[in-house]
């Protein structure tokens, strides 16, 4: 029982039936993780391309060097690293926070070069046309260089959201119930770990293509403002 | 003329709803040298394509040396070639592309010893002879170790005909062969084009804007248009007497841009 | 356990310079891992980044389903799937599919790795231009000499770059078998940790570890990348 819900052992089928709800509860967790992680990684990503633009080295350089750093750890080990240092601290958060901050953290690797690519191919351009048309640093940015740019960060930003999904069972260690971690205590307690794990696959494998079907549509009917870059 | 070395026959070749050759018939024969002339889109590289078999056709048949090329002989019928009898066809061609298409990751001498030792399993040691000569032939003897990119657009070009001449084709196929050079580069290619067709009994096509060489190396020219020859001759009569309307304005406006 | 340093009170028995020694043995089967799937994995994403542009349909069938199972589910689930689940379809068919943890380590880890590369090779696969597929015709090369004369050796310094990232993801990747007890260099860490409770100190060296093993691991992935494209480095 898991959840409030009891599993069927006498055949195959029925066992697969009977956990099915227990691992789509699972799966909800699964997603939630994703969807705050990912929150987490866009945010912290902006912050982290925005230091990395600004002229004083001073700035931009510790930013640079904290994502690469970020880029070239393990995200099991900044798990651990924030679940057991951070209550050193007097910091002490539910596993899921620390599970969804540590994917947030990871990503924002990854989202903030995003956002400097995305950019910087618009400005490169542009920047000049918008300057020698006067506007100011700002307007140029959200006028110009920021909705052209949009269009083509979104997709490269879908695909971390569906890496961000396939990490979420990384977070099982901290004790957070995705459906990996539901799968593997199930098994655990019928010995049966063959049908969870295989329905697991399953599961995530509808997950990720309803997830990337979604980020192809959204591409394509994005509207392409400016000069197509490539 | 002896027994035709290419014949097409009633060939149609349609690129989906557009038709690019048109029931072409046309003959070449042994050790002639042919060019093809017409406006762009007419059709005209599209027929060394098919011979080079890059590009398959819909109707008709094609004979090169006798044999069908996009056809093979099966039980009594006719069946489309399969890939064992496309390769024994293009045994028989070369071709030279307009865009050179010449291995970057290879040096000269390896684009000219790669398809002799792996296709013809000719020796390494032979190979590389036959490649020095070559390159001799198109002056670039000491050109040998550099990469395609360290050459100008018409050394690479004279690499491109040794490359296709060291599989020693019957015939030798000239797409555009000078239209992606720089002007000043054109002649030591055309010379190099020339020389071959003066001193070898080669079967030549070739496709081409330059229409004073081709008045001077061809011994028929042909006017493309809309996927058929609208007229052929000697390069006499075509550029001293052109019978049909349209030649006469294709080759009026193409001088007046000389 | 490994770790037999005298009382169980570590935290004050234990100097912090005493965490390299366990941490350097579970760093080097980190490096062991890495090398063994990162080769095993580049083989994979050969066999399937060429099978996928194959023409026979078999081939591109089994390429297409194995780049897609591994590519959409998660790197852990099919690390667990192999590890806890295949044995007992060995079970059920007679066969003892039990795999040692190193096994299922470096089975996974490769077979995860070699679905994203395998899209890499594809991909540079592709862009070699269609003129190049046309001069080999016309030079009568057969596919496969096409295959392995022309188009590999132009495609190959396109892959680097990916191939670099790649290699970078798998040796994060390794941190995962610690789940399946294999003594790496994140097993290590936790059993110092469950030992000294010196969280703050381990998980910093273990870290940094990790951060100097990729900076390693780019240096070496950049400079193959640099000999397998020289013919591009060449001026005139």
């Amino acid at each position: 029982m898991l959840f409030g819900i009891e599993w069927d052992t006498s055949s195959n089928l029925a066992f697969a039936i009977s956990i099915l709800p227990i691992l789509l509860i699972g799966m909800w967790v699964t997603i939630q993780a994703t969807v705050l992680g990912f929150f987490i990684a866009i945010v912290l990503g902006l912050v982290l391309a925005a230091l990395k633009s600004v002229p004083l080295k001073i700035v931009s350089w510790p930013a640079y060097a904290i994502t690469e750093f970020i880029r070239d750890t393990p995200l099991l080990i900044q798990l651990f690293f924030l679940y057991y240092v951070l209550p050193e601290y007097g910091l002490v958060f539910p596993a899921f926070l620390t599970g969804a901050l540590a994917l947030g953290i990871q990503y924002s690797a990854y989202t903030s070069e995003v956002y400097r690519a995305g950019i910087e191919a618009v400005a490169k351009g542009q920047h000049e046309a918008a300057r020698a048309l006067n506007f100011k640093s700002l307007r140029t940015f959200t006028h110009v260089v920021l909705p052209q740019a949009v269009p083509r960060i979104i997709p490269a930003m879908g695909n971390y959201l569906v890496s961000i999904m396939k990490d979420v069972p990384v977070l099982s260690v901290v004790t957070v119930l995705e459906m990996l971690n539901v799968a593997q205590i199930i098994g655990d307690r019928t010995f049966n770990y063959l049908i969870p794990l295989s329905m697991v696959g399953g599961l995530y494998l509808i997950m990720t293509l309803v997830a990337s079907s979604a980020v192809r549509y959204l591409d394509m009917n994005l509207p392409k403002r400016g000069l197509p870059l490539k | 003329m002896t027994d035709p070395i290419i014949k097409f026959d009633k060939v149609v070749k349609r690129f989906d709803t557009l038709t690019v050759i048109d029931e072409l018939d046309f003959e070449v024969g042994q050790g002639e040298k042919v060019t093809i002339i017409g406006p762009s889109g007419s059709g005209k590289s599209t027929v060394l394509r098919i011979l080079m078999t890059l590009e398959p056709i819909q109707e008709g048949v094609v004979y090169v040396d006798g044999d069908m090329l996009w056809h093979e002989k099966a039980n009594g019928g006719v069946k489309p070639a399969g890939e064992a009898h496309l390769r024994r066809m293009r045994e028989k061609m070369g071709m030279v592309f307009q865009q050179f298409n010449l291995f970057p990751h290879m040096t000269v001498r390896r684009n000219l010893t790669e398809a002799p030792v792996k296709v013809l399993g000719m020796s390494k040691a032979e190979a590389r002879e036959r490649a020095e000569e070559l390159l001799d032939m198109v002056g670039l003897a000491d050109q040998a170790d550099k990469f395609p990119h360290q050459l100008s657009g018409g050394q690479q070009q004279r690499v491109g005909i040794a490359r296709a001449l060291a599989m020693r084709p019957k015939i030798m196929l000239f797409d555009e062969p000078t239209s992606a050079l720089d002007p000043e580069l054109v002649g030591e290619v055309l010379s190099v084009i020339r020389r071959l067709a003066e001193e070898h009994d080669l079967t030549m096509l070739l496709v081409t804007h330059e229409m004073q060489f081709a008045r001077q190396v061809s011994d028929r020219v042909c006017f493309f248009d809309r996927g058929k020859i609208k007229e052929q001759g000697t390069p006499e009569e075509i550029f001293g007497n052109p019978k049909e309307e349209r030649t006469r304005a294709f080759l009026k406006a193409v001088l007046e841009g000389e | 356990m490994a770790l037999a340093w005298g009382t169980c009170d570590g935290h004050t028995l234990m100097h912090w310079t005493e965490y390299f020694g366990p941490l350097m043995q579970g760093a080097w089967v980190t490096i062991e891992l890495t090398v063994y799937s990162t080769i095993l994995g580049a083989i994979l994403s050969f066999a399937a980044g060429i099978g996928k542009t194959s023409h026979n349909p078999v081939l591109k069938g089994i390429s297409v389903v194995y780049i897609e199972v591994f590519r959409g589910t998660s790197l852990l689930v099919q690390l667990f799937w192999l590890y806890f689940a295949l044995p007992l379809i060995g079970d059920a068919v007679g066969i003892d599919l039990r795999l040692p943890p190193v096994v299922a380590g470096v089975l996974a880890l490769s077979l995860n790795i070699g679905a994203y590369g395998a899209e890499v090779v594809r991909g540079a696969i592709q862009a070699v231009s269609k003129d190049q597929y046309e001069a080999a015709k016309a030079c009568n090369f057969t596919p496969r000499q096409t295959l392995f004369s022309v188009v590999l050796p132009q495609a190959i310094p396109e892959m680097m770059p990916p191939f670099g990232n790649l290699a970078i993801q798998n040796l994060k990747d390794t941190a995962l078998v610690s789940l399946i007890s294999l003594g790496d260099l994140a097993f290590r860490a936790e059993q110092l940790r469950n030992f000294t409770q010196d969280s703050t100190t381990i998980y910093t060296m273990v870290l940094f570890m990790y951060f100097g093993m990729a900076l390693v691991l780019t240096a070496i992935m950049k400079l193959l990348e640099r000999n397998v494209g020289r013919w591009r480095a060449v001026r005139r």
